[in-house]
Protein backbone atom coordinates (compact mmCIF):
# COMPACT_ATOMS: atom_id res chain seq x y z
CA UNK A 1 0.00 0.00 0.00
CA UNK A 2 1.38 3.65 -1.43
CA UNK A 3 0.03 6.00 0.47
CA UNK A 4 1.20 9.83 1.09
CA UNK A 5 3.66 9.64 4.29
CA UNK A 6 1.28 11.83 6.21
CA UNK A 7 -2.26 10.21 4.72
CA UNK A 8 -4.36 9.60 7.50
CA UNK A 9 -6.43 7.39 5.49
CA UNK A 10 -5.15 6.25 1.73
CA UNK A 11 -6.89 4.22 -0.43
CA UNK A 12 -5.45 2.69 -3.40
CA UNK A 13 -8.30 0.57 -4.96
CA UNK A 14 -12.01 0.73 -3.63
CA UNK A 15 -15.09 -0.82 -5.99
CA UNK A 16 -18.77 -1.03 -5.63
CA UNK A 17 -21.48 -1.74 -8.04
CA UNK A 18 -25.00 -1.91 -7.99
CA UNK A 19 -25.99 -4.24 -10.03
CA UNK A 20 -24.19 -3.94 -13.59
CA UNK A 21 -23.69 -0.34 -12.69
CA UNK A 22 -19.84 0.40 -11.45
CA UNK A 23 -20.95 3.24 -9.02
CA UNK A 24 -17.43 3.93 -6.99
CA UNK A 25 -14.02 2.90 -8.56
CA UNK A 26 -11.90 5.33 -6.57
CA UNK A 27 -7.88 3.87 -6.43
CA UNK A 28 -6.52 7.58 -5.06
CA UNK A 29 -8.00 8.99 -1.99
CA UNK A 30 -5.84 10.15 0.40
CA UNK A 31 -7.10 11.84 3.32
CA UNK A 32 -4.43 13.66 5.81
CA UNK A 33 -5.03 14.95 9.70
CA UNK A 34 -5.69 18.57 9.72
CA UNK A 35 -7.81 18.98 6.80
CA UNK A 36 -11.23 19.24 5.80
CA UNK A 37 -12.13 17.94 2.67
CA UNK A 38 -15.31 18.64 0.65
CA UNK A 39 -16.38 15.76 -1.22
CA UNK A 40 -18.44 17.12 -4.35
CA UNK A 41 -20.65 15.91 -7.40
CA UNK A 42 -23.88 15.21 -8.98
CA UNK A 43 -26.86 13.77 -6.95
CA UNK A 44 -26.34 9.68 -7.75
CA UNK A 45 -22.56 10.38 -7.89
CA UNK A 46 -21.66 7.73 -5.27
CA UNK A 47 -21.13 10.19 -2.57
CA UNK A 48 -23.13 9.08 0.41
CA UNK A 49 -21.97 5.33 -0.69
CA UNK A 50 -18.00 6.21 -0.60
CA UNK A 51 -18.84 7.45 2.88
CA UNK A 52 -21.33 5.23 4.01
CA UNK A 53 -18.57 2.45 3.11
CA UNK A 54 -15.52 4.20 4.67
CA UNK A 55 -17.68 4.15 7.93
CA UNK A 56 -18.28 0.66 7.31
CA UNK A 57 -21.87 0.81 6.99
CA UNK A 58 -21.74 -0.67 3.29
CA UNK A 59 -19.76 -3.31 2.07
CA UNK A 60 -17.08 -2.29 -1.27
CA UNK A 61 -17.12 -5.16 -3.71
CA UNK A 62 -13.15 -4.62 -2.98
CA UNK A 63 -11.01 -2.72 -0.87
CA UNK A 64 -7.18 -2.16 -0.46
CA UNK A 65 -6.18 0.91 1.84
CA UNK A 66 -4.56 2.16 4.89
CA UNK A 67 -5.67 4.05 7.64
CA UNK A 68 -3.57 5.40 9.96
CA UNK A 69 -0.87 2.46 10.67
CA UNK A 70 -3.94 -0.52 10.07
CA UNK A 71 -4.07 -1.94 6.42
CA UNK A 72 -7.98 -2.18 5.29
CA UNK A 73 -8.39 -4.72 2.93
CA UNK A 74 -10.81 -6.93 1.41
CA UNK A 75 -14.57 -6.27 2.30
CA UNK A 76 -14.75 -7.31 6.04
CA UNK A 77 -14.48 -3.90 8.34
CA UNK A 78 -12.50 -3.64 10.64
CA UNK A 79 -13.92 -3.16 14.70
CA UNK A 80 -11.05 -1.16 15.67
CA UNK A 81 -12.12 1.78 12.89
CA UNK A 82 -15.76 2.00 14.32
CA UNK A 83 -13.88 3.48 17.09
CA UNK A 84 -11.78 5.92 14.52
CA UNK A 85 -14.22 7.01 11.95
CA UNK A 86 -17.70 8.48 12.55
CA UNK A 87 -20.44 9.25 9.82
CA UNK A 88 -23.03 12.04 10.10
CA UNK A 89 -26.25 11.32 8.23
CA UNK A 90 -27.62 14.10 6.07
CA UNK A 91 -30.77 13.00 8.49
CA UNK A 92 -29.31 12.47 11.47
CA UNK A 93 -31.20 9.67 13.78
CA UNK A 94 -31.55 10.83 17.37
CA UNK A 95 -32.51 8.48 19.89
CA UNK A 96 -35.37 8.89 21.67
CA UNK A 97 -34.04 9.85 24.56
CA UNK A 98 -32.47 13.31 25.72
CA UNK A 99 -30.25 15.07 24.02
CA UNK A 100 -27.84 14.90 26.12
CA UNK A 101 -28.27 11.07 26.82
CA UNK A 102 -27.68 11.13 22.43
CA UNK A 103 -24.56 12.99 22.76
CA UNK A 104 -23.28 10.23 25.75
CA UNK A 105 -24.32 7.70 23.74
CA UNK A 106 -21.00 7.05 22.05
CA UNK A 107 -19.00 7.11 25.32
CA UNK A 108 -21.08 4.92 26.99
CA UNK A 109 -20.37 2.29 23.98
CA UNK A 110 -16.95 3.09 24.57
CA UNK A 111 -17.55 2.05 28.50
CA UNK A 112 -16.24 5.42 29.82
CA UNK A 113 -17.86 6.24 33.65
CA UNK A 114 -20.63 8.42 34.05
CA UNK A 115 -19.30 11.24 35.66
CA UNK A 116 -16.59 12.05 32.90
CA UNK A 117 -19.52 11.34 30.15
CA UNK A 118 -21.41 13.90 31.44
CA UNK A 119 -18.93 16.58 32.08
CA UNK A 120 -18.06 15.64 27.98
CA UNK A 121 -21.16 15.94 27.37
CA UNK A 122 -22.10 19.17 29.24
CA UNK A 123 -18.98 20.72 27.13
CA UNK A 124 -20.38 19.18 24.04
CA UNK A 125 -23.58 21.01 24.59
CA UNK A 126 -21.73 24.46 25.19
CA UNK A 127 -19.86 23.64 22.25
CA UNK A 128 -22.86 23.37 19.79
CA UNK A 129 -24.85 26.33 21.67
CA UNK A 130 -27.40 23.52 22.56
CA UNK A 131 -28.55 24.88 26.15
CA UNK A 132 -31.67 26.22 25.49
CA UNK A 133 -33.14 22.59 24.09
CA UNK A 134 -31.65 20.42 26.76
CA UNK A 135 -35.19 19.24 28.31
CA UNK A 136 -36.80 19.21 24.74
CA UNK A 137 -37.38 15.81 23.18
CA UNK A 138 -34.75 15.41 20.24
CA UNK A 139 -38.10 14.15 17.85
CA UNK A 140 -38.92 18.02 18.84
CA UNK A 141 -35.86 19.57 17.26
CA UNK A 142 -35.66 21.45 14.16
CA UNK A 143 -33.24 20.14 11.55
CA UNK A 144 -30.49 22.62 12.50
CA UNK A 145 -30.81 21.60 16.14
CA UNK A 146 -30.47 17.96 14.93
CA UNK A 147 -27.16 18.88 13.13
CA UNK A 148 -25.80 20.13 15.81
CA UNK A 149 -26.77 17.20 18.33
CA UNK A 150 -25.56 14.80 15.78
CA UNK A 151 -22.28 16.69 15.38
CA UNK A 152 -21.87 16.99 19.27
CA UNK A 153 -22.46 13.57 19.31
CA UNK A 154 -19.45 12.97 17.28
CA UNK A 155 -17.01 15.60 18.06
CA UNK A 156 -17.29 14.24 21.70
CA UNK A 157 -15.58 10.89 20.59
CA UNK A 158 -13.12 13.14 19.17
CA UNK A 159 -12.56 10.58 15.84
CA UNK A 160 -9.35 10.96 13.55
CA UNK A 161 -12.10 10.81 10.54
CA UNK A 162 -15.41 12.89 10.97
CA UNK A 163 -17.63 11.44 7.85
CA UNK A 164 -20.59 14.35 7.67
CA UNK A 165 -23.47 13.77 4.51
CA UNK A 166 -24.72 16.85 3.24
CA UNK A 167 -24.79 18.57 6.37
CA UNK A 168 -26.64 22.41 5.82
CA UNK A 169 -29.12 20.30 3.14
CA UNK A 170 -32.44 21.96 3.51
CA UNK A 171 -31.69 24.17 6.29
CA UNK A 172 -31.98 28.27 6.29
CA UNK A 173 -28.69 30.58 6.08
CA UNK A 174 -28.48 31.11 10.17
CA UNK A 175 -28.62 26.77 10.69
CA UNK A 176 -26.20 26.43 7.67
CA UNK A 177 -23.60 29.10 8.96
CA UNK A 178 -23.66 27.53 12.51
CA UNK A 179 -23.00 24.01 11.07
CA UNK A 180 -20.35 25.37 8.93
CA UNK A 181 -18.62 26.75 12.05
CA UNK A 182 -18.62 23.87 14.17
CA UNK A 183 -17.51 21.96 11.50
CA UNK A 184 -14.66 24.30 11.27
CA UNK A 185 -14.31 24.07 14.85
CA UNK A 186 -13.87 20.29 14.61
CA UNK A 187 -11.11 19.50 11.97
CA UNK A 188 -7.85 19.50 14.76
CA UNK A 189 -4.66 18.32 13.95
CA UNK A 190 -4.94 14.90 14.89
CA UNK A 191 -8.36 13.94 12.46
CA UNK A 192 -9.96 14.72 9.55
CA UNK A 193 -12.88 15.93 8.44
CA UNK A 194 -14.90 14.78 5.03
CA UNK A 195 -18.20 16.56 4.22
CA UNK A 196 -20.28 15.22 1.09
CA UNK A 197 -22.05 18.55 0.28
CA UNK A 198 -23.09 21.10 -2.52
CA UNK A 199 -23.32 24.05 -0.69
CA UNK A 200 -20.69 27.27 -1.48
CA UNK A 201 -20.92 28.37 1.75
CA UNK A 202 -18.37 25.03 2.37
CA UNK A 203 -17.05 23.98 -0.52
CA UNK A 204 -15.70 27.91 -0.96
CA UNK A 205 -14.18 28.09 2.90
CA UNK A 206 -10.51 28.62 2.06
CA UNK A 207 -9.56 25.59 4.18
CA UNK A 208 -11.11 23.01 2.20
CA UNK A 209 -9.80 20.72 -0.03
CA UNK A 210 -12.02 20.15 -2.60
CA UNK A 211 -12.66 15.82 -3.52
CA UNK A 212 -14.56 15.82 -6.48
CA UNK A 213 -16.49 12.26 -7.33
CA UNK A 214 -17.29 11.83 -11.47
CA UNK A 215 -17.23 8.41 -12.78
CA UNK A 216 -17.01 6.85 -10.16
CA UNK A 217 -13.33 8.42 -9.70
CA UNK A 218 -11.94 10.94 -7.32
CA UNK A 219 -10.67 14.50 -8.83
CA UNK A 220 -9.04 16.43 -6.42
CA UNK B 1 -82.15 -5.07 35.41
CA UNK B 2 -81.64 -1.94 37.35
CA UNK B 3 -81.78 -4.46 41.03
CA UNK B 4 -79.22 -6.65 39.17
CA UNK B 5 -76.98 -3.34 38.07
CA UNK B 6 -77.62 -2.09 41.56
CA UNK B 7 -76.43 -5.17 43.23
CA UNK B 8 -73.20 -5.35 41.33
CA UNK B 9 -72.39 -2.08 42.63
CA UNK B 10 -72.73 -3.46 45.82
CA UNK B 11 -70.49 -6.60 45.32
CA UNK B 12 -67.80 -4.66 44.30
CA UNK B 13 -67.82 -1.81 46.49
CA UNK B 14 -68.82 -3.97 49.97
CA UNK B 15 -65.45 -5.99 48.53
CA UNK B 16 -67.51 -9.44 47.91
CA UNK B 17 -64.36 -11.81 48.44
CA UNK B 18 -66.25 -14.41 45.84
CA UNK B 19 -65.69 -11.47 43.18
CA UNK B 20 -62.64 -9.82 44.49
CA UNK B 21 -61.38 -13.87 44.51
CA UNK B 22 -62.52 -14.10 40.83
CA UNK B 23 -60.83 -10.73 40.04
CA UNK B 24 -57.07 -11.16 41.80
CA UNK B 25 -56.93 -14.90 39.73
CA UNK B 26 -57.78 -13.03 36.27
CA UNK B 27 -55.14 -10.68 37.00
CA UNK B 28 -52.62 -13.32 37.94
CA UNK B 29 -53.09 -15.94 35.57
CA UNK B 30 -53.08 -12.72 33.02
CA UNK B 31 -50.30 -11.28 34.05
CA UNK B 32 -47.73 -14.57 35.18
CA UNK B 33 -48.56 -15.61 30.99
CA UNK B 34 -47.24 -12.08 29.73
CA UNK B 35 -44.41 -12.42 31.72
CA UNK B 36 -43.43 -15.88 30.59
CA UNK B 37 -44.71 -15.49 26.68
CA UNK B 38 -42.78 -11.53 26.59
CA UNK B 39 -39.28 -12.41 26.55
CA UNK B 40 -38.90 -15.30 23.64
CA UNK B 41 -41.82 -13.48 21.89
CA UNK B 42 -40.05 -10.98 21.92
CA UNK B 43 -36.87 -11.91 20.59
CA UNK B 44 -38.82 -13.82 18.19
CA UNK B 45 -40.53 -11.24 16.40
CA UNK B 46 -36.98 -9.12 16.40
CA UNK B 47 -34.97 -12.62 14.92
CA UNK B 48 -37.88 -12.28 12.14
CA UNK B 49 -37.54 -8.31 11.27
CA UNK B 50 -34.02 -8.46 11.11
CA UNK B 51 -32.34 -11.70 9.86
CA UNK B 52 -32.81 -12.85 6.69
CA UNK B 53 -32.95 -16.47 5.94
CA UNK B 54 -34.51 -18.77 3.89
CA UNK B 55 -37.92 -19.69 4.86
CA UNK B 56 -38.63 -16.35 6.41
CA UNK B 57 -41.67 -14.95 5.04
CA UNK B 58 -43.54 -18.52 5.78
CA UNK B 59 -42.85 -17.78 9.05
CA UNK B 60 -44.03 -14.30 9.32
CA UNK B 61 -47.74 -15.95 7.43
CA UNK B 62 -47.83 -18.43 10.36
CA UNK B 63 -47.05 -16.20 12.87
CA UNK B 64 -49.35 -13.32 11.47
CA UNK B 65 -52.04 -16.55 10.97
CA UNK B 66 -51.75 -17.38 14.92
CA UNK B 67 -53.31 -13.57 15.55
CA UNK B 68 -56.55 -14.65 14.72
CA UNK B 69 -56.42 -18.55 16.35
CA UNK B 70 -59.41 -18.81 18.21
CA UNK B 71 -58.55 -19.14 21.52
CA UNK B 72 -61.16 -22.23 22.02
CA UNK B 73 -59.08 -24.37 19.53
CA UNK B 74 -56.01 -23.46 21.73
CA UNK B 75 -57.92 -24.68 24.59
CA UNK B 76 -59.01 -27.67 22.78
CA UNK B 77 -55.40 -29.07 22.12
CA UNK B 78 -54.07 -27.90 25.35
CA UNK B 79 -56.46 -29.97 26.95
CA UNK B 80 -55.94 -33.12 24.60
CA UNK B 81 -52.11 -32.59 25.54
CA UNK B 82 -52.71 -32.39 29.44
CA UNK B 83 -55.60 -34.79 29.74
CA UNK B 84 -54.35 -37.96 32.11
CA UNK B 85 -53.93 -39.85 28.87
CA UNK B 86 -52.54 -37.02 26.42
CA UNK B 87 -48.24 -37.00 26.46
CA UNK B 88 -48.31 -34.51 29.38
CA UNK B 89 -51.19 -35.90 31.21
CA UNK B 90 -48.56 -36.94 34.15
CA UNK B 91 -48.05 -33.43 35.10
CA UNK B 92 -51.39 -33.36 36.70
CA UNK B 93 -51.64 -29.68 35.17
CA UNK B 94 -55.38 -29.57 33.67
CA UNK B 95 -58.02 -27.60 35.58
CA UNK B 96 -54.95 -25.76 37.54
CA UNK B 97 -54.09 -21.96 37.29
CA UNK B 98 -50.72 -23.49 35.51
CA UNK B 99 -52.86 -24.72 32.89
CA UNK B 100 -54.46 -21.12 32.38
CA UNK B 101 -51.35 -19.68 32.43
CA UNK B 102 -49.97 -21.86 29.77
CA UNK B 103 -52.77 -21.81 27.70
CA UNK B 104 -53.16 -17.34 28.11
CA UNK B 105 -49.23 -17.39 27.23
CA UNK B 106 -49.74 -19.52 24.51
CA UNK B 107 -52.35 -17.06 23.24
CA UNK B 108 -50.61 -13.77 23.86
CA UNK B 109 -47.23 -15.16 22.37
CA UNK B 110 -48.29 -13.97 18.32
CA UNK B 111 -49.14 -10.61 19.40
CA UNK B 112 -46.51 -10.11 21.33
CA UNK B 113 -44.20 -11.53 18.57
CA UNK B 114 -46.14 -9.92 15.58
CA UNK B 115 -45.97 -6.46 17.25
CA UNK B 116 -42.38 -6.62 17.92
CA UNK B 117 -41.90 -8.05 14.25
CA UNK B 118 -44.15 -5.02 13.11
CA UNK B 119 -42.14 -2.41 15.34
CA UNK B 120 -38.70 -3.08 14.14
CA UNK B 121 -39.20 -3.90 10.63
CA UNK B 122 -40.86 0.21 10.91
CA UNK B 123 -38.12 1.43 13.01
CA UNK B 124 -35.56 3.05 10.13
CA UNK B 125 -32.66 1.15 9.37
CA UNK B 126 -30.65 4.66 10.15
CA UNK B 127 -31.56 3.75 14.26
CA UNK B 128 -28.79 0.91 13.73
CA UNK B 129 -26.52 2.88 11.78
CA UNK B 130 -25.96 5.51 14.14
CA UNK B 131 -25.30 3.04 16.71
CA UNK B 132 -23.02 1.17 14.63
CA UNK B 133 -21.65 4.90 13.58
CA UNK B 134 -21.42 5.68 17.48
CA UNK B 135 -19.45 2.23 18.21
CA UNK B 136 -21.71 0.07 19.52
CA UNK B 137 -21.33 -3.58 18.75
CA UNK B 138 -24.25 -5.57 16.85
CA UNK B 139 -25.79 -6.95 19.58
CA UNK B 140 -25.60 -3.30 21.52
CA UNK B 141 -27.00 -1.40 18.25
CA UNK B 142 -29.96 -4.52 17.97
CA UNK B 143 -30.59 -3.74 22.03
CA UNK B 144 -30.30 0.34 20.96
CA UNK B 145 -32.77 -0.34 18.09
CA UNK B 146 -35.39 -2.01 20.19
CA UNK B 147 -35.34 0.02 22.98
CA UNK B 148 -35.94 2.86 20.19
CA UNK B 149 -39.23 0.89 19.42
CA UNK B 150 -40.16 0.63 23.14
CA UNK B 151 -43.37 2.62 23.12
CA UNK B 152 -44.68 -0.13 20.04
CA UNK B 153 -43.36 -2.96 21.53
CA UNK B 154 -45.22 -1.84 24.92
CA UNK B 155 -48.14 -1.50 22.74
CA UNK B 156 -48.45 -5.17 21.50
CA UNK B 157 -48.06 -5.92 25.13
CA UNK B 158 -51.08 -4.09 26.21
CA UNK B 159 -53.12 -6.03 22.81
CA UNK B 160 -51.89 -8.82 24.63
CA UNK B 161 -52.97 -8.28 28.08
CA UNK B 162 -56.20 -7.31 26.56
CA UNK B 163 -56.77 -10.32 24.97
CA UNK B 164 -55.90 -12.93 27.45
CA UNK B 165 -57.66 -11.00 30.66
CA UNK B 166 -61.11 -11.13 28.27
CA UNK B 167 -60.92 -15.02 26.34
CA UNK B 168 -63.05 -17.14 27.86
CA UNK B 169 -62.42 -19.99 25.81
CA UNK B 170 -59.20 -21.88 26.68
CA UNK B 171 -59.55 -20.63 30.17
CA UNK B 172 -62.74 -22.60 30.53
CA UNK B 173 -61.43 -26.10 28.94
CA UNK B 174 -58.52 -25.95 30.34
CA UNK B 175 -58.84 -24.10 33.83
CA UNK B 176 -62.29 -25.86 34.31
CA UNK B 177 -63.84 -22.39 35.77
CA UNK B 178 -63.37 -24.21 39.28
CA UNK B 179 -64.91 -21.69 42.29
CA UNK B 180 -61.97 -20.08 44.36
CA UNK B 181 -59.19 -21.62 41.94
CA UNK B 182 -59.78 -21.21 38.21
CA UNK B 183 -62.75 -19.37 37.67
CA UNK B 184 -61.82 -16.09 36.19
CA UNK B 185 -63.99 -12.78 35.03
CA UNK B 186 -64.58 -13.80 31.64
CA UNK B 187 -65.33 -17.62 32.96
CA UNK B 188 -67.60 -16.42 35.92
CA UNK B 189 -69.19 -13.99 33.27
CA UNK B 190 -70.52 -16.76 31.31
CA UNK B 191 -71.21 -19.40 33.66
CA UNK B 192 -73.63 -16.82 36.23
CA UNK B 193 -75.39 -14.93 33.01
CA UNK B 194 -75.97 -18.85 32.04
CA UNK B 195 -77.69 -19.24 35.22
CA UNK B 196 -79.09 -16.29 35.21
CA UNK B 197 -77.35 -14.35 38.25
CA UNK B 198 -76.58 -11.22 36.45
CA UNK B 199 -75.53 -9.25 39.44
CA UNK B 200 -71.83 -10.43 39.48
CA UNK B 201 -71.89 -10.55 35.77
CA UNK B 202 -72.32 -6.92 35.37
CA UNK B 203 -69.99 -6.30 38.44
CA UNK B 204 -67.33 -8.20 36.34
CA UNK B 205 -67.73 -7.01 33.32
CA UNK B 206 -67.79 -3.19 34.47
CA UNK B 207 -64.14 -4.52 36.08
CA UNK B 208 -63.13 -5.77 32.27
CA UNK B 209 -64.31 -2.57 31.18
CA UNK B 210 -62.40 -0.69 33.55
CA UNK B 211 -59.26 -2.70 33.05
CA UNK B 212 -59.68 -1.99 29.15
CA UNK B 213 -59.73 2.07 29.64
CA UNK B 214 -57.07 1.64 32.59
CA UNK B 215 -55.22 -0.20 29.78
CA UNK B 216 -55.78 2.43 27.13
CA UNK B 217 -55.06 5.12 28.92
CA UNK B 218 -51.34 4.04 29.82
CA UNK B 219 -50.86 2.68 26.04
CA UNK B 220 -51.58 6.13 25.39
CA UNK B 221 -49.35 7.66 27.68
CA UNK B 222 -46.70 5.72 27.08
CA UNK B 223 -46.50 6.09 23.67
CA UNK B 224 -47.20 10.14 24.22
CA UNK B 225 -43.53 11.89 24.71
CA UNK B 226 -42.39 9.46 26.29
CA UNK B 227 -41.84 11.75 29.79
CA UNK B 228 -40.23 14.47 28.00
CA UNK B 229 -42.26 17.74 26.75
Amino acid sequence: MSGLPSALLSISALKKSFGTRLLLDVANLHLEAGKIYALTGDNGSGKSTLLRILAGLEKPDALHGRFDNQTVNGTDYLPALRREIIYVHQHPYLFNTSVAANIEYGMKMRGMDKGQRQRLAEDAILWAGLQHVINVAPKRLSGGEKQRVALARAKVLSPRLLLVDEPTANLDRAAREQIVELLQQTASANNCVVVACHDREIIDLPEVVILHLEGGRIKS
Amino acid sequence: MSAAIQEAFVLLFTGDPDLWRIIWVSLKVSLSALLIATPPAVLLGFFLATTPFRGRRLCVVILQSFLSFPTVVVGLVLYLVLTRNGPLGNLNLLFTQDAMILGQAIIAFPVLAAATLAAVQGADRIVRETALSLGATRSTAAFTTLFEVRFAVMAGLFNGFGRVISEVGCAMMVGGNIAGLTRSIPTAISLETAKGEFAQGIALGFVLIVLALAVNAALNFFQGEGGMK
